[in-house]
């Protein structure tokens, strides 16, 4: 273990904090600023109130984006844990020719700019399938989001079973259990904390997408990150804005923090 | 499979004629690599079988396939006289006790040896009471709830065995299983296997890379080498009469003499081994017995190794020679042998054992 003097250690400190508050504080504000009686974002705050919570959860708009969110994030976790799992299982277990180009395959769309994302599937729905006459609507902005939900759990996946001791299926085999048996019983136990940690991010990283929703929201359709884009432009709407988006912080902090608790007891094994 | 718990059906009455385990013609190569060639094995009920060689000699490649973690590339795998060849390993009635456990880590103890009876669809209640009996046998009672990384190196083996033995195997496949232990618990284990196989009668094989755990332990070893196996036979038979050179210098060290000094010592350029405890060492200028092949020798090397002490010798000829004397006596009452002092090595003739497969 490294040792510091008590003047490093302190700066250390200090460099810490700033860097803490410097990440921390706008959004401090802007929840703050949920509980603004006023209509517009100001500080200091003047009058505390409920005001605009209760105005956002009774708008009609709001609630429909909060379902479209909630219903593109679950469908874009749920492909993502098939096929992420699928090819974890792939990459770690067999040996084929291209394995490491698949491997970068899978990875890459967390790399690539959204706007390159949502820019492709736009074309490739508006150019390829319109014209041969698939509606993909909805459904194409569940598949664009979950290009890189997947990578969330094919990560959190692939890294569990690349661990796993490939004798403890042969054991459950070797005593009598088949095949199904021996995946419910020994494989899954084994990465199912890392299945689910992966999952719960691919759900936070779907629920506050902006840049590929824009690209691929059928018309009419918004989502929560897109409907507070659309009313920055409408500045006086500022507080319904900040209640939304604490809404939005706080519901893509449980899934990550969910998910680093399932880590964590699963490394301290 | 058939739904007979293992342990109610009477202990399947040994078919004197058929095997416990019958290898025909087997071979395995894995890409360009030939693991297994041309095996043919027959190991009879109630045997204590070891198969012994170096690391890539195959022995564990054909413990899998027999297991049926492997399929062969050619051959037939029979357990008591049933061909098994294409079965997988949930249908065959030999279970196996890995190097590294491969305890469930997420189950308890309890479970853990549980495990296969549950497959085999026993009650609760029963599956219950037969896995605390297999744990108390290896004496892990108070164990039991706990988790296989709470377990010492000893005692996770212990539970590996109770698990695998709990269902009555015909047959048990023992890969390296005392590998990972320290050497004291691991001559413990060897006494504990030996009296447990002896007492189940269940055909034990076992793969190691140790001679001296398989001379201790085996009824009978094959010993492996590129595939196939070099010689088979009663601990005494391959280490007395090795079929070949490399069988004589993996197990215990041995003296190969070949060519022309052998033509010289013995008549004969055939190759020989002389044991290292069988060569006598006397004071320069001693008289050989009429039986005795003697040789005048220098010594170049002194070892003690406490109830031994190993003297490398080096003939007129050049001939390299080891030779091993007990210490019976107290240091100063023996030959007080050094390095440098020249000594009459000799051996009786029936000693040297002709090496028949001088390759």
């Amino acid at each position: 273990m490294l040792r510091f003097s008590r003047a490093s250690r302190f700066s250390l400190m200090a460099i810490v904090a700033f860097v803490l508050v410097f990440m921390y504080a706008p959004l401090s504000v802007l929840i703050l600023n949920a509980f603004n009686e006023r209509q517009v974002s100001a500080w200091p705050i003047q009058e505390w109130s409920f005001k605009w919570w209760v105005v956002a959860f009774e708008s009609e708009e709001i609630r429909a984006a909060l379902l479209n969110s909630a219903i593109v994030a679950f469908g874009a976790m749920t492909i993502a844990m098939v096929l992420g799992s699928l090819v974890a299982f792939a990459l770690s277990r067999y040996e084929f020719f291209g394995k490491g180009t698949v491997n970068l395959l899978v990875v890459l769309p967390i790399a690539l700019p959204g706007v390159v994302t949502g820019v492709a599937f736009s074309n490739t729905y508006s150019n390829f399938l319109t014209p041969a006459g698939f509606q993909i609507g909805y459904f194409g902005m569940i598949v664009a989001h979950a290009t890189f939900c997947i990578v969330m759990v094919f990560n959190n996946v692939f890294a569990r079973l690349k661990r796993m001791n490939p004798s403890l299926q042969e054991a459950s085999m070797d005593l009598g259990e088949g095949l199904w048996g021996t995946f419910r019983l020994v494989t899954f136990p084994q990465f199912r904390t890392a299945f689910a940690a992966g999952a719960l991010l691919a759900f936070a990283l779907s629920f506050d997408e902006v840049v590929v929703t824009i690209f691929t929201a059928p018309p009419g359709v918004t989502t929560l990150p897109l409907w507070i884009l659309a009313e920055m432009a409408r500045p006086n709407q500022a507080s319904v804005v900040n209640v939304v988006a604490t809404v939005v912080i706080v519901l893509s902090l449980i899934p990550v923090y969910v998910s680093q608790r399932l880590s964590r007891t699963e490394n301290e094994k | 499979m058939n739904n007979n718990y293992a342990h109610s059906a009477q202990s399947s009455s040994p078919k004197s004629a058929t095997s416990a385990v019958s290898l025909k013609n087997l071979n395995k190569s894995f890409g360009d690599v030939t693991a297994v060639s041309n095996l043919d094995l027959e190991i009879p009920h109630g045997e204590f079988f070891s198969m012994l060689g170096p690391s890539g000699s195959g022995k564990t490649t054909v413990l899998r396939i027999i297991a049926g973690f492997e399929t062969a590339s050619s051959g037939k795998v029979f357990l008591e006289g049933s061909d098994v060849t294409e079965l997988a390993p949930f249908d065959r009635d030999v279970n196996t006790v890995f190097q590294d456990y491969a305890l469930f880590p997420h189950m308890s103890i309890q479970l853990n040896v549980e495990y296969g009876l549950r497959a085999r669809k026993m009650p609760k209640a029963e599956r219950t009471k037969l896995a605390s009996e297999a744990i108390e046998s290896v004496k892990l009672t108070h164990l039991a709830d706990r988790f296989p990384h709470q377990l010492s190196g000893g005692q996770r083996q212990r539970i590996a065995l109770a698990r695998a033995l709990v269902l009555r195997p015909k047959v048990l496949l023992l890969d390296e299983p005392l590998g990972a232990l320290d050497k004291q618990l691991r001559e413990e284990m060897q006494v504990e296997l030996k009296r447990i196989q002896r007492e189940a009668g269940i055909t034990f094989i076992f793969v190691t890379h140790d001679q001296e755990e398989a001379m201790r332990m085996s009824d009978r070893i094959a010993v492996f080498n590129h595939g196939q196996i070099e010689q088979i036979g009663t601990p005494r038979e391959v280490y007395e009469n090795p079929s070949s050179a490399f069988v004589a210098s993996f197990l215990g060290v041995s003296n190969l003499i070949s060519g022309p000094p052998a033509k010289e010592l013995f008549g004969s350029e055939q190759m020989v081994n002389v044991r290292p405890e069988r060569i006598k060492l006397q004071k320069d200028g001693s008289k050989s017995a009429s039986d005795e092949i003697a040789i005048n020798a220098k010594i170049v090397d002194v070892a003690y190794t406490g109830a031994n002490t190993l003297y490398v010798l080096e003939s007129e000829a050049g001939l390299r020679l080891v030779a091993t004397r007990l210490n019976e006596e107290l240091p100063g009452q023996d030959l007080g042998l050094e390095a440098g002092d020249r000594v009459l090595a000799t051996f009786r003739k029936e000693h040297v054992a002709k090496i028949p497969n001088n390759k």
